[in-house]
């Protein structure tokens, strides 16, 4: 029987990117993913005739451009389309446009406070500077702060440094910056209501907190990290839906010699004294390997795939304490033509970008209140987009996909499964809010796909359907993330590594996890990473 | 002397020089003068009211019932205070048998008590419950003991400019650290900046005691046991003690006041000048010093040290005045986030009350209403839209079961610690007021049929009263919210973090500062002794 370099469990975008580099390094690797297609969170599916849906993530800027650049995914097809900004419509028949032109959108916010558009530039300063410190650190391996390993203390040294450059009183504001929430940090700088609601949406998309809880800022900055085409901060549509990302890596992946079986779930990974020899699947098909890396949420991994006897009780209580929740939900939408927004002005750029309804901090909060009742959001914030705008390659001419993100939407309905009513409910009230705003947006609907954390579990294999694979708290960060002593991608399963979302630095369609491990592997082989390329500077 | 003389005193341009004024006669700015005084300074302290102790006073509400108005248990009067000020000395004394319990109510499984110190045993709870308990208490004082130090040192200085004897204690923080063992250490790391519900979650199961550990957490400050950090407040709790018993906790005899009384015994001891109503309207800076105070009745006195326990805010933007400061500095000062959400609610009772399941010692300690950690929540919700809690949660005292001088005979006095009560209420506290004490009412009905009907007279002061007879702005008892982002370095801001500010000889020591409030008298003793040593380098 053939046995396996590396075996990669799962094929989404973490896994893809974590098998191109193996391949790259020569290694024999084979990728097994249990839907019939790959992409994992990150797909373009035909859900209905003529139509593409990206019906998990939806929005593309997070992905490392180092990362495209390695493995040549613009040669394989990607290409990212910037959009110009967005919306957010008031209960007064008003809006409030974003434009990724500073001053524009500093222009913009005059219209609503003199105060807050000369504040929006101190803003932009800060929070710039915050994205500098933290970025270079999406690429690198966290240090064990309780290892006396000349490696982990070099490497504590060297954020220690990057702290100290900082200079005393910005490493201050960093220190607050860290804990602060969303909302008590744009007190600091603006008085609008709907301007903050606006910024404190990046603090709370993909978490299970309220843009009042501490440590929402540093969610903030997990949004703010990405880039388009170098231009830091910006957000775009992969051309195709999001699953053109792990079509151009999976492309990359074969074309360097990598073999991809879909349609064969795991069961289990196999263990031997202590270390991995390969995995079984579902049919109980046996496949060997000298590696097997997890693209699974840790939990998956370690409480489903691996036998509890193989692990250590202190590595498994942790693994169990890894809080992952579902925090929301997704309403994909086809349409027959265009929907209108009258607060809009005609061929405003808004409408090519992303659009919400949530005015005010406090309407957020709310939605918030309901998922710790453990109840949907009866006012959710919507992350609204129509890529079709810019890419009219997913539908038919003059037809159009919507992509509605739902927040919140807890993993079960006050403590029970959810059942199919309690889904179209949910579907309803994200309908029904859409509809206060676009008159007539019923009528257009020709098709339409809700999923609940139980549809993106039971799919995507997320646990309790949780995007970014575990929240992203002080207590799951870095050093922490996953559990401690095992934040370095490997297990205490000799051979056995993880690379998904769980890991440093956590979820978004950013590729560093699966980039990392791989770096981490090739070091324990004691292969070259030349073709892996570091983390570039922010300018 | 009398109130009237002092106003002459001071009328008459008091020309006398003194080395050291401090602005308030709480317990911090007491602490700090009495160790400047025993340093051998000519030391001058003005209170605005016409009583010492600001917070920590004990006042009469109603005819024969008095009471501790804002802080109501001992539980973190630092012993370095205690010792340096030869508190025993003057009076303060506690015997071991005076520590109480904390009892957590709950209408539906009956009382489960904490005894000892902080727990040390737990009545009311399963095997399996009060086995995982020892755990738990011991881990969290475990790792209160590794913060504790930071209580009586001033922050790290990010400029760098520590002393030796500092860089070694930080040092020695390291150490400890180290000596947890890998494993523990991780362990401290994660939780850290936890919330306080999901640490509980993972290894309790009762939810009265969850919910007395969760209210802890959250007592006195803007948040939610599902609040990140949340945790810390906790840590905050347990790093204080009493008698070296970390997380005990006693009723005063004669109420906070005499510890006031305790700690003022030992300044007039030490030579300092007490003055009461004696408030200032402003603090003279000239090029950049201070060079003394101007009374509300136009007397000045000069001082070439002048030391506010005020909050930082008054002391700041109304005392010095914005002009006298840098922009980038009155920003993050007005930054600060000082609205309390915590009330107070005094009644006098024609009889002790009774509470279901609970024994004459339990009554003489601490009552917590907080029946489980959501029910905590629950009441936080509210007060993030400026509404009050329609079922608060509450902690109880009946000081005068363990000190009849403080209610007539038979009468009793009970005082709570009420949550939430935001300090910008929607409605304003004018209507809102009213409504709120039904709800408290509501709730010890619950727990106390017939209390009601008991009662003879009610003061609830709310955030805004607490503001105006304390001056403490947000009626905070913190000076200021003491959350992860406004501590340690960020107390009360960067730039005034080591008691020492941006004017020279002028000089902060009250809660505002590291470490914060509480009756512990830190800020006091960390601001005289960083007064002291930055004297000596000049």
């Amino acid at each position: 029987m053939k046995t396996w370099d590396a075996i990669v469990i799962g094929g989404g975008h973490n896994g893809l990117v974590n098998a191109c580099y193996l391949q790259r390094a020569g290694l024999d690797v084979l990728v097994v993913e249990k839907n019939d297609w790959v992409g994992g969170a990150a797909v373009s599916r035909s859900l209905t005739p003529g139509f593409l849906y990206s019906n998990c993530s939806y929005v593309c800027s997070l992905f490392r451009p180092e990362i495209m650049r390695d493995l040549e995914l613009p040669r394989f097809g990607l290409q990212v389309i910037a959009y110009e900004g967005g919306a957010v419509f008031t209960r007064d028949g008003d809006y409030l446009a974003n434009y990724r032109d500073h001053d524009a959108h500093r222009r913009e916010f005059a219209r609503f406070s003199k105060r807050d558009a000369e504040a929006y530039d101190r803003y932009a300063r800060d929070v710039t500077r915050q994205c500098r410190f933290i970025q270079p650190l999406l690429m690198r391996t966290a240090p064990d702060p309780t290892s006396l390993k000349p490696r982990d203390v070099g490497e504590l040294m060297y954020i220690a440094k990057k702290f100290y450059d900082l200079g005393p009183s910005q490493m201050a504001e960093t220190l607050r910056f860290w804990t602060m929430s969303i909302s008590e940090f744009l007190d600091e700088y603006f008085e609008t209501d709907v301007i903050k609601a606006n910024f404190s949406i990046s603090g709370i998309i993909g978490t299970a907190l309220g843009p009042m809880s501490p440590g929402t800022a540093y969610v903030l900055l997990h949004h703010y990290m990405g880039e388009v085409d170098g231009s830091v901060g910006a957000w775009g549509y992969a051309r195709g839906g999001m699953g053109a990302i792990t079509k151009a890596l999976s492309e990359s992946f074969q074309a360097s010699g990598g073999a991809i079986r879909t349609g064969a779930e795991v069961d289990k990974v196999l263990v031997k004294d202590g270390r991995t020899t390969g995995i079984v699947l579902a049919g109980g098909e046996e496949i060997r390997g000298k590696l097997v890396i997890s693209n699974a949420d840790v939990k998956r991994t370690f409480l489903k795939l691996v036998e509890e006897k193989e692990l250590p009780n202190v590595f498994l209580r942790r693994v169990k304490n890894f809080k992952i929740r579902g925090s929301s939900g997704k309403v994909n939408i086809a349409l027959d033509s265009l929907p209108e927004f009258p607060a809009l002005p005609k061929d405003a750029p808004s409408i090519r970008g992303d659009l919400h309804f949530t005015d005010s901090v406090e309407r957020m909060e709310r939605a918030y209140d309901d998922w710790k009742a453990g109840r949907w959001s009866a006012d959710p914030f919507l992350d609204m987009m129509i890529p079709t705008t810019l890419d009219p390659t997913m539908t038919p001419p003059g037809k159009h996909f919507m992509s509605c993100f739902v927040q919140y939407c807890p993993p079960k309905v006050e403590g029970r499964d959810w059942t199919d009513a309690d889904r179209d409910a949910f579907a309803e009230t994200v309908i029904s809010q859409i509809a206060d705003y676009s008159p007539g947006f019923r009528d257009r609907i020709l098709h339409m796909e809700v999923r609940t954390p139980r549809e993106l579990e039971a799919e995507v294999g997320l646990t309790e359907g949780n995007i970014f694979q575990g929240e992203l708290t002080f207590d799951q960060l870095l050093f922490n993330r996953p559990v401690q002593g095992y934040a370095q991608y490997r297990s205490p399963i000799g051979g056995l590594y993880i690379c998904g979302s769980s890991t440093h630095p956590g979820g978004g369609v950013m590729g560093a996890p699966g980039r990392n491990a791989a770096a981490e592997i090739l070091r324990d082989l004691s292969k070259p990473t030349r073709h892996m390329s570091p983390a570039h500077d922010v300018i | 002397m009398t109130s009237s003389d002092v106003q002459q005193q001071v009328a008459s341009r008091w020309t006398a020089r003194h080395d050291v004024v401090v602005i308030g006669g709480g317990h911090n700015g007491l602490v700090c003068a009495t160790l400047l005084a025993k340093s051998g300074r000519k030391v001058l302290l003005l209170e605005a009211a016409s009583e010492l102790g600001g917070g920590a006073r004990t006042d009469e509400f109603a005819p024969g019932f008095r009471v501790s108005s804002v802080a109501h248990l001992l539980n973190r009067l630092h012993p370095d205070v205690v010792k340096e000020l030869d508190l025993e000395k003057h009076g303060l004394k506690f015997a071991p048998a005076e520590l109480v319990p904390s009892t957590s109510l709950s209408a539906k499984d009956g009382p489960l008590t904490l005894t000892g110190a902080y727990g040390a045993g737990l009545a009311g709870a399963s095997v399996s419950e009060a086995a995982a308990w020892k755990d738990l208490r011991a881990q969290l004082i475990r790792y209160a003991g590794i913060l504790k130090p930071f209580l009586s040192r001033r922050p790290p200085d990010l400029r760098g400019k520590m002393s030796m004897a500092e860089t070694f204690a930080l040092g020695q923080t390291a150490l400890a650290l180290k000596k947890l063992g890998k494993e523990d250490m991780r362990d401290f790391l994660r939780v850290i900046l936890m919330n306080v519900a999901d640490l509980l979650d993972e290894q309790l199961t009762d939810n009265r005691l969850k919910g007395l550990l969760a209210f802890d957490a959250v007592l006195g400050s803007h948040l939610g046991p599902r609040s990140p950090t949340s945790l810390l407040g906790l840590y905050y709790r347990l790093a204080g003690e009493i008698g070296g018993a970390p997380g005990a906790q006693l009723v005063p005899k004669g109420g906070m006041g005499s510890v006031v009384a305790a700690i003022a015994g030992a300044a007039s001891k030490a030579g300092v000048v007490l003055r009461t109503e004696a408030p200032i309207v402003k603090i003279r800076v000239e090029d950049g010093r201070a060079t003394g105070v101007v009374l509300e009745n136009g007397g000045e006195i000069a001082a070439t040290t002048v030391i506010s326990a005020a909050d930082p805010s008054t002391t700041f933007l109304d005392l010095v005045g914005p002009r006298e400061l840098d922009t980038g500095f009155v920003r993050k000062i007005s930054n600060i986030r000082n609205y309390g959400d915590a009330a107070k609610l005094h009644l006098a009772l024609e009889r002790p009350p009774e509470f279901a399941g609970v024994d004459a010692v339990g009554l003489k300690g601490r009552l917590v209403i907080a029946p489980s950690t959501d029910h905590v929540e629950r009441a936080f919700n509210p007060s993030k839209y400026g509404e009050f809690s329609p079922e608060p949660v509450l902690e109880i005292t009946l000081p005068s079961l363990a000190d009849p001088s403080l209610a007539p005979d038979g009468a009793c006095v009970l005082s709570a610690v009420v949550q939430y009560a935001p300090y910008r209420l929607r409605e304003g506290w004018e209507s809102g007021k009213p409504k709120f004490l039904n709800a408290i009412m509501g709730v010890l009905e619950k727990y106390s049929p017939g209390i009601g009907k008991t009662v003879r007279h009610t003061e609830l002061l709310t955030p805004v009263d607490i503001e105006a007879r304390y001056r403490m702005p947000g009626g905070h008892w913190h000076h200021g919210e003491l959350q992860a982002d406004q501590m340690l370095m960020s107390r009360p801001v960067f730039g005034a973090e080591g008691y020492a500010t941006p004017i020279d000889g002028l000089y902060l020591c009250g809660a505002g500062s590291h470490p914060g409030g509480g009756v512990s008298g830190a800020p006091g003793l960390n601001a005289a002794r960083r007064i002291i040593a930055m004297e000596r380098q000049s």
